[in-house]
């Protein structure tokens, strides 16, 4: 295997942007998840599909597009997603879950309308679907690499702030912190990520790199910090193996990913489990 | 002379055309323990989250340590403790420490990590609520009224010199009310923090009090616990309708 990763470039680009993800994703999930947000990385992986579509669509039928990677206009379509969730939020004020599904199908309903107008491309769209071992170029790589930079310097320094935020928003706007602007950015961010993780995990199934690792930790992790690491080992070990698994057996890396991240799950669910009726039996 | 902490000028608010606070003025001064008191809906937390620049009022304006609260920059200076069942994931996974050190924040200001000395300023605040032993548990896995400890140390580490409570007893036991209370009674004392919290908790807060306001949309009485007797029966009708026996003995016995 690692024969094949130094003589393949696209193997060194898919496990080198693969590495990239596996931290980012869960690092930004810790935070989508304890703030109740899973669903809105879901409702903007599918508006990233309308872009990638869109852009797809534009290569085939306008000449001087055809060479545009869809990566922009899935990191453009995911962008503008996480705004318009954010005033949809702000209009339905007591039905704030509304935006979700609302800028779920418009992604969704857009992405099918320009499938079906660009005829073949199936290939390309499976691969944006699943995610692709063979499908990441140097270019993509870079531009996941410049999205951890802008990820881990967004987390750095506003670390403190955003644990505030999801601990406890109201007291975060009571203490005078700007709250609303550090939502704002969380979001430009969170939908940064799902972009940039989408070639390698596919568009259905990026949310899930970054909330099942997470779910994962939080069973057995006390501590915020703790949640962080563990989180990132967890990602970091579905990624590995379900890339290599999706390697030798030529599968989509997103499913062996996934389903890598939902049998680690169950091991902690059951190791936690084993652990407390360790303890039972051990005080009866 | 020294300003008041707090001076709220002629604050309206309204609630989608619905009043909530009409022409409130009140100030509270440094060392006072205030109590606000009202029935459902007279808009108490309205007037704290006004306090806290939360909403904006309608109408009139408000000064904070002598400044208008719109160019007041000094936030880390008024504590919060919010209705804990209001805003808070009780399965967070965070420890008690991570929890309070996020009372720092808005202290060591944007862009810069915790210093060093968080961890010895957050167990100070955590011996201040009597929490010492707890600084590495999950907070996750504390009872109602130690979370809301937690809550009362976080808004404390930034040592503040007004804390603004929001019904803090909700979701505690009601043995351990009287203690919590006591609790306070001894930040006001020892630390001479300002108080100013809004409660259901009539006959407990009494004796720990040194001022009381009382608001239904608008201020009925406000100045020293013992001067309550001088409100009128119609007064207190005014203020809290008919069910006004049980904070009769407020100001003593004259009520």
């Amino acid at each position: 295997m690692i024969e094949a990763i130094l003589s393949y470039e696209f193997l060194q680009n898919a496990f080198a942007a693969g590495l990239i993800i596996g931290v980012i994703a869960p690092l930004l999930g810790v935070f989508i998840v304890v703030r109740r947000l899973s669903l809105i990385a879901d409702a903007l992986s599918h508006v990233t599909l309308a872009g990638i579509a869109g852009s797809l669509y534009l290569s085939q039928s306008v000449a001087s597009l055809a060479l545009l990677n869809p990566l922009f206009l899935g990191i453009a379509a995911s962008v503008a997603g996480s705004v318009l969730i954010e005033r949809l939020r702000s209009l339905y004020k007591h039905y704030e879950e509304l935006a979700i599904p609302i800028i779920l199908s418009a992604g969704i309903g857009f992405g099918a309308i320009f499938i079906s107008l660009a005829q073949g491309f199936s290939n390309d769209l499976f691969g944006y679907l699943f995610g692709s071992v063979s499908a990441v170029s140097r270019q993509d790589l870079l531009i996941v690499a410049g999205i951890a930079v802008v990820v881990l310097a967004f987390i750095y320094f506003f670390f403190k702030e955003l644990f505030v935020l999801s601990f406890d928003d109201e007291y975060a706007r009571a203490s005078g912190l700007p709250a609303k602007w550090i939502h704002f950015m969380f979001m430009i961010v969170t939908a940064l990520v799902i972009a940039g993780s989408m070639r390698i995990v596919g568009i259905l199934l990026v949310s899930s790199l970054m909330t099942i690792p997470v779910a994962t930790a939080m069973r057995v992790t006390k501590s915020f910090k703790q949640t962080i690491i563990l989180s990132i080992i967890f990602g970091e070990v579905s990624v590995i193996t379900g890339l290599v698994t999706a390697f030798y057996f030529d599968l989509a890396p997103g499913g062996t990913i996934v389903v890598t991240s939902i049998f680690l799950l169950l091991l902690v669910i059951a190791y936690k489990k084993i652990m407390v009726s360790l303890k039972k039996g051990a005080i009866a | 002379m020294v300003a008041p902490l707090i001076d709220i000028k002629d604050i309206s608010f309204e609630y989608e055309q619905t009043k909530a606070l009409d022409n409130i003025s009140m100030k509270v001064e440094e060392g006072d323990f205030l109590a606000i008191l009202g029935p459902n809906g007279s808009g108490k937390s309205t007037l704290l989250k006004i306090m806290l620049g939360l909403i904006k009022p309608s109408k009139g304006k408000i000064e904070l340590f002598g400044v208008d609260a719109k160019n007041f920059k000094n936030r880390e200076w008024i504590g919060y403790v919010s209705q804990k069942s209001n805003s808070f994931n009780s399965g967070f996974p965070a420890t008690v420490e991570e929890v309070v050190a996020g009372g720092l924040a808005k202290k060591t200001g944007l862009f810069h990590r915790l210093p060093k000395s968080a961890h010895q300023e957050v167990a100070e605040a955590l011996e201040a609520v009597g929490m010492q032993d707890f600084m590495g548990r999950s907070v996750s896995e504390l009872s109602g009224g130690q979370q809301q400890r937690i809550f009362i140390a976080r808004a404390l580490v930034a040592k503040p010199k007004v804390l603004i409570l929001d019904e803090p007893t909700v979701g505690v036991d009601h043995q351990n009310v009287q203690a919590f209370y006591d609790m306070l009674a001894s930040l006001n004392r020892d630390k001479n923090i300002t108080l100013v919290l809004v409660t259901h908790d009539v006959d407990t807060v009494t004796d720990r009090i040194t001022h009381v306001a009382c608001l239904n949309q608008t201020i009925h009485f406000h100045g020293f616990k013992e001067q309550l007797h001088t409100m009128s029966d119609e007064q207190r009708e005014a203020w809290y309708g008919h069910s006004v026996r049980k904070i009769h003995h407020i100001g003593g016995s004259h009520a």
